[in-house]
């Protein structure tokens, strides 16, 4: 079918094209617009109605003239062509290489949008990864084919966490083909080189695909970034079987260009002139992490979201939270106290913890271990705030124990390296070392026999 | 030529399309969109344009392309065969969309939401001749090992039964001919019922009966009635969830309707790994042999996710009909108001709060009024009952925001979830102090009948001791716990004790799970005993601190671990905490008892207050 080019833009608002007299244009089909100095841009459609199309511009539309610029529907969806080259490629947020290497020649061409997993395929996640920082691990384990966003705030260094777990996980006991695939949205170039840096330096870039929408490319672009990174996680993961990594930041940026878009319609917004749809939309990308019944890869997502005045209930974490599978908040107390991974553990979670560990998978105590640990680690923060009302004297004998505890848990149990990567049993007898500071009448969340076996051990 | 019959696409926008040309278009017809005949409700109609909200993704679809009216309403398949079946939100079996679809759900697919070929024995009850009205159950299939299915006259017909053949058929057979003033009519193995149409029933009476589900916090502080509505209200993380999940796999009801609407896939994954292995209390079977699963997750379309609650309750009020008591799980409703926004923004409708549409209230009612408790068609006049529970996600676990509002004037049991619970890795986190029930009196008298009659009585003194200790909280956060008097302190042990070793209940747990009415009443009576003795003790002048650090009190914290088969351990346990008490008391002979000041007597008269009812 010979492509049609229309010359009858009729209005550019923000990043909308309404084109008119346009025929046979398709709901969701990718749009080349070509602007007037001959430079082309891609978009995809809208809303299509008998002679009226909106199009969603992913260039910026400076320099667009409602004269001169030119459409071209191109009779299908967005696509992103793969094939097992891309390992080890850079791209822009459209899926174009700007590593200066070849195109990609591909064995297929998947839309981008994807298809839901049907629940029934699924597969309950319950591989523990390891990842080296006890925090997580630990308390917060996170677990194959989960997906375990971080909620961050602007100056922490959720970047440093991310890339360290990129760069330390892997399941216990097996060799497995192993990759990441990295969606960076509207980041500054800054961080986008540390993450590059970071994979380059330890070879980790031979396995990735990083796609690469930064601050200064265009807002819209970034609609289409974090389904470029998916549809090749899909594709190494299903395809190819291998298991991946996928790690998005920054959602905050992509939340704000589709805010941008539903604001440029005109449509009713939601809360914080989010649009109503915030969480569908988030929806279909998180839940494209999992893995399926029968399928060697698995998906594993760790999206990374800036909270605006680190508010937990602002729309962006709100939704994400009630869509993933916990969550990892940072906390700028524990940062400005240079406590490095700064991880807020009492409200963090990972809902699949129980299934990913335990006998077999770590090790038999470390779901009692950790309940203990939480509510040790509550009850000494908590001591530590009534100490700073009503003084330290006021503290009974047992609560001085539980706020020596939690300062001496934030400073070695929470507080590693960057590049230090724990083992599990590590991490385990830590905590139990840990506990040692408490009476031992208080440790009811654990049982007699693991404590006569572990808390034994850890002193040999 | 059907060609000739279909409408024209003239607009897409995401999930809503809008056609025009259909022939002689109704409110709510089913149609089928675009070349791959994507299902389509109408919901709108302009003029000669009639809005369709589709169940599919819309990519691909432009102007000209062909709608194709059905000329009927969405239905769905009423049969053998919904029990242990996974549907998506439009009655699509989703374990036969895998098997022919691959893993991935792809569009278009049409599949009967009923096996066609599997075959079901049918033992007839009526016989040739009989009269049988709406409702009268014509016979029976085992569906499963737990579930007799009764396949009834459909309502609107009544006659006599002219044929009625026994044996092995398939869903699509015809059972029974019944000979009607309009003439003869067959009645299949199945009968289809419009989803947005409630089922009729003879009449509705007050729900009295509890629906018991093994927790302890909802069975016995905020306890729920066969045929009655609940909410449960929670920010992400508190556990809605698994409260959810916890209802499902234990309450006494006959069948259990669990809706995934716009929730996560994992969960429900979890349940269809999980279900099949756990063994219902009850009848020794697995789980799955009484439950219907619906699963529309977040990222399936949004208009099957507006539809898969209307789905869920008409399957819920087939088996009522039978006479069943049904418990239908929908989580979550707040996912299924978002698409009911959705879809009015883009039918461009003037927005009521916070860009919801003005019938979000009449619309939330109308499906919680779907429940009940009711006696059914049917000549023998047989009950059945509909127990809704939904769980509700409001942004930032503000309840104020519209659609928990809009529930609460509905409900009438609200279980409030707090995530400041849920960090303490109190479980289930439901909030004692906002909480509550509406059913608590009707269902207090059973208790009197079939449990004990002091139930009710605890009931109400566990409530006393855990306000006061929200009280007391505030004191001690101000001054410290050293400003208790001694009979403040033990208020404060005794709420902690009901709050650790009664309230709080591990879900994971093999034995915690569930907890049957009996025990929950031996427990609670055991930590309250503990309460009333050791006030006593208190009283004689034996040292606070002697009693809190008692080494009994380990065995009532474990106490909740003890098995059904094994209950007289409570009882006998409780015998121990009197003696224990009595001898701390006598431990201190001579001893004299702490005389109050005017601030101590006052509280030690309010905590009298509570306990000298035992």
């Amino acid at each position: 079918m010979a492509i049609k080019e229309y010359l009858t833009v009729r209005e550019i608002v923000g990043p909308l094209l309404l084109v008119e007299e346009v025929e046979g244009a398709k709901y969701g089909e990718l749009v080349e617009v070509q602007f007037p100095d001959g430079s082309i841009g891609m978009g995809n459609v809208l809303e299509v109605s008998t002679d009226k199309v909106l199009v969603q511009s992913f260039e910026d539309t400076r320099g667009l003239s409602i004269g001169s610029t030119r459409i071209r529907f191109k009779g299908r969806a967005m696509e992103l062509p793969v094939s097992r080259d891309i390992l080890g490629r850079v791209f822009d947020g459209l899926g174009n290489p700007i590593d200066g290497g070849p195109e990609i020649i591909p064995d297929r061409r998947l839309d981008i949008n994807g298809n839901p997993i049907n629940p029934y395929a699924r597969d309950y996640p319950s591989d523990f990864i390891q990842t080296g920082v006890s925090a997580i691990d630990g308390l917060n384990p996170l677990v194959r084919g989960q997906k375990l966003p971080v909620f961050s705030a602007s100056g922490l260094p959720h970047s440093r966490l991310a890339a360290q777990v990129a760069r330390q996980s892997a399941v216990l006991g097996r060799e497995e083909e192993f990759s990441v695939v990295f969606g960076a949205m509207g980041i500054t170039f800054e961080e986008a080189d540390y993450f590059i840096n970071e994979f380059r330096k330890t070879a980790a870039i031979e396995r990735s695909v990083l796609f690469m929408n930064l601050a200064n490319d265009p807002a819209m672009e970034r609609i289409a970034t974090p389904r470029m990174a998916l549809t090749a996680a899909e594709y190494l993961a299903f395809d190819l079987d291998m298991h991946v990594l996928v790690i998005l930041t920054d959602m905050t940026y992509y939340c704000e260009a589709l805010r941008e878009v539903s604001a440029a319609r005109k449509e009713v917004p939601g809360r914080r002139g989010y649009p109503g749809y915030l969480y569908t939309d988030l929806a279909t990308l998180y839940e494209r992490a999992g893995r399926i019944k029968g399928a060697k890869g698995s998906i594993t997502q760790i999206p990374i979201l800036t909270m605006p005045e680190d508010d937990k209930t602002h729309p962006i974490p709100d939704l994400t939270g009630y869509i993933t599978e916990g969550q990892i908040i940072l906390s700028r107390e524990l940062h400005r106290r240079a406590v490095y991974p700064p991880i807020d553990v009492l409200p963090s979670l990972s809902r699949l913890k129980e299934k990913g560990i335990g006998e077999g998978k770590t090790r038999e105590d470390h779901s009692n271990l950790s309940n203990q640990l939480f509510s040790a680690y509550a009850r000494g923060k908590e001591a530590k705030e009534l100490a700073v009302i009503l003084g330290e004297s006021a503290l009974t004998e047992e609560d001085k124990q539980f706020a020596r505890f939690s300062e001496e848990f934030e400073e070695q149990f929470i507080k590693q390296g960057e590049f230090e990567n724990r083992t599990i049993d590590f991490t385990l007898a830590l905590g139990w070392d840990l506990l040692k500071l408490l009476p031992r009448q208080e440790l009811k969340r654990v049982k007699q026999d693991q404590i006569e076996r572990y808390m034994k051990q850890s002193e040999e | 030529m059907v060609a000739e019959q279909s409408g024209e696409i003239v607009k897409v926008a995401g999930p809503l399309v809008i056609a025009r040309g259909l022939p002689d278009p109704r409110m709510y017809d089913l149609v089928r969109v675009g070349p791959s005949r994507l299902m389509g409700e109408i919901i709108e109609l302009r003029g000669e344009n009639a809005s369709v909200q589709v169940y599919e993704e819309t990519g691909g679809l432009g102007p000209g392309d062909p709608v194709f009216p059905t000329g009927g309403a969405l239905s769905v398949e009423l049969g053998p065969g919904l029990i242990e079946s996974v549907y998506d939100g439009v009655q699509r079996p989703l374990d036969l969309i895998r098997e022919s679809e691959g893993n991935f759900i792809t569009r278009g697919v049409e599949m009967p939401g009923l096996d066609r070929a599997r075959e079901w024995e049918f033992v007839p009850v009526a016989a040739e001749g009989d009269q049988v009205e709406e409702g009268d159950i014509l016979g029976t299939v085992q569906e499963t090992p737990v579930v007799e299915h009764r396949l009834m006259v459909p309502p609107g017909l009544g006659g006599r039964v002219e044929s009625i053949s026994g044996g092995t058929h398939r869903v699509t057979d015809t059972v029974a001919v019944i000979s009607t003033e309009r003439g003869d009519v067959e009645v299949g193995m199945f009968q289809s019922w419009p989803v947005r149409r409630a089922r009729p029933y003879r009449d509705k009476r007050s729900p009295r009966r509890q629906l018991v589900t093994g927790q302890r916090v909802i069975d016995t502080l905020f306890p729920l009635a066969m045929g009655g509505t609940a909410c449960i209200p929670g920010p992400f993380g508190s556990g809605k969830t698994v409260v959810q999940h916890a209802i499902a796999k234990w309450a006494n009801a006959d069948i259990i309707l669990f809706i995934g609407c716009g929730e996560r896939g994992n969960e429900m994954t979890d349940v269809l790994l999980e279900f099949p292995e756990l063994i219902d209390p009850y009848s020794g079977e697995p789980l799955t042999k009484r439950t219907v699963l619906i699963a529309n997750t977040s990222n399936m379309p949004v208009a099957a996710r507006e539809a898969s609650v209307y789905t869920g309750v008409t399957i819920a009020e087939y088996y009522r009909d039978m006479g069943y008591n049904v418990a239908l799980q929908a989580d979550s409703t707040s996912r299924w108001a978002e698409a009911l926004r959705e879809i009015s923004g883009r039918l461009e409708e003037m927005p009521g709060e916070e860009g919801y549409p003005a019938y979000l209230g009449t619309r939330l009612a109308a499906f919680y009024e779907r429940a009940g408790y009711a006696t059914c068609l049917g000549s023998d006049k047989r009950t059945g009952s509909i127990t809704v529970v939904g769980s509700v996600s409001p942004p930032g676990g503000d309840l104020s925001e519209p659609v928990t509002q809009a529930t609460l004037r509905v409900v009438k049991v609200f279980w409030g979830l707090e995530d400041r619970l849920a960090f303490r890795r109190h479980f289930p986190a439901i909030n004692w102090l906002i909480s509550y029930s509406q059913y608590l009196e009707e269902i207090e008298k059973r208790w009197s009948e079939d449990i004990n009659d002091d139930f009710k009585q605890m009931r109400s003194e566990a409530m006393s001791v855990l306000q006061r200790e929200a009280e007391l909280e505030e004191i001690v956060r101000l001054i410290g716990v050293e400003a208790l008097s001694p009979g403040e302190r033990l208020v404060m042990e005794t709420a902690k004790s009901v709050r650790e070793d009664f309230l709080q209940q591990n879900a994971f747990d093999e034995i915690d799970a569930y907890s049957s009415l009996r025990k929950q009443y031996l427990l609670l009576k055991l930590v309250m005993t503990f309460g009333l003795e050791a006030r006593k003790a208190l009283e004689e002048g034996a040292d606070i601190l002697e009693i809190i650090r008692h080494p009994l009190r380990e065995r009532i914290a474990s106490a909740k671990y003890v098995r059904e088969d094994d209950l007289e351990e409570l009882e006998a346990l409780t015998g121990e905490v009197v003696r224990a008490m009595k001898q701390v008391a006598e431990g201190v002979p001579g001893r004299e008892a702490v005389v109050p000041d005017s601030a101590a007597k006052k509280e030690r008269e309010r905590v009298e207050k509570i306990f000298e009812t035992y």
